[in-house]
């Protein structure tokens, strides 16, 4: 149960991943002891920035790979790293916002960062322009509820 | 993601089933939005009763079709949202524009008395 792990996994740029890597994301953390709650954020968080690296990191590059990686600790705490080698973000901050989207406005939230930070202990956006994105999601499940 | 329609009056009610994210959202638009068209609708319920999964594409989705609804002077409501559906709406500040209800039977019931426009879909310009 307390033991630590690690899974780094690369997938092809295409939304049915979103699918599989917040299924893999539930999977891996489901014997740490998590509440439906706690899997319900992560697998929530999860499907948001696969969604946001699937959306706009290879433009119409249809080959381009995302990286999932996912580490617990033996505390409980889970690291989850949703990478791209992709076109990258000139200002994060302004990504971040909530309502803000480069996409269609009717059709778009622009609320997957929110979403993330909501639902996450702590969202760290790393990007610059033809660099990449990558995107950490910290959780530390919490241990009280267990018998 | 599967979804089934039915119409009472001019309300199409879109029941959708299975994980809404952002692969099944755009095909689950164009077939509410063409069921919209063919069966000239003009108020959208939709159902989150059976959905398992939603992250944010679901909020693109309802604020897409209140953009469809408003051009007929329609209204939307979404009903039997779980707790995290309802987190997400909330975070998105949705029920500016959609009201929310427990079944499908009291979404159609308060459509049909009317009367609370400025309350339901206040003005967004």
């Amino acid at each position: 149960m307390e033991r630590r792990n690690r899974i780094k996994l690369e997938m092809l740029c295409v939304s049915e991943n979103e699918a599989i890597a917040r299924n893999i994301a539930a999977v891996f953390v489901a014997p740490l002891d998590p509440t439906v709650e706690e899997l319900t954020e992560i697998k929530t968080a999860v499907s948001e920035a696969v969604s946001n690296a699937i959306l706009h990191a290879y433009g119409a590059e249809k080959d381009g790979s995302i990286y999932l990686e996912m580490e617990a600790d033996t505390s409980g705490k889970i690291t989850i790293i949703v990478e791209d080698r992709g076109i990258g973000i000139e200002d994060v901050k302004k990504a971040m916002e909530p309502l803000f989207t480069t996409g269609d406005s009717r059709e778009r939230s622009g609320m997957g960062f929110t979403v993330m930070e909501s639902f996450m202990d702590k969202v760290q956006v790393d990007s610059s322009p033809g660099k990449g994105t990558k995107v950490t999601l910290i959780k530390s499940l919490d241990r009280i509820h267990g018998f | 993601m599967e979804i089934t329609f039915e119409m009472i009056d001019d309300i199409l009610i879109s029941v959708l089933s299975g994980e809404l994210d952002h692969h099944s959202s755009g095909e689950i638009r164009d077939t509410i939005d063409h069921t919209y068209d063919t069966f000239q609708a003009k108020h959208i319920i939709l159902s989150f009763e059976e959905v398992t999964f939603m992250d944010s594409s679901g909020v693109g989705l309802i604020m897409g079709r209140y953009n469809k609804v408003r051009e007929r002077k329609g209204k939307i409501a979404v009903v039997g949202c779980n707790e995290y559906i309802t987190r997400i709406l909330d975070l998105a500040g949705i029920y500016t524009i959609a009201r929310c209800f427990v079944s499908t039977k009291e979404a159609v019931a308060a459509f049909e008395e009317g009367g609370e426009g400025e309350i339901w879909n206040a003005e967004t310009e």
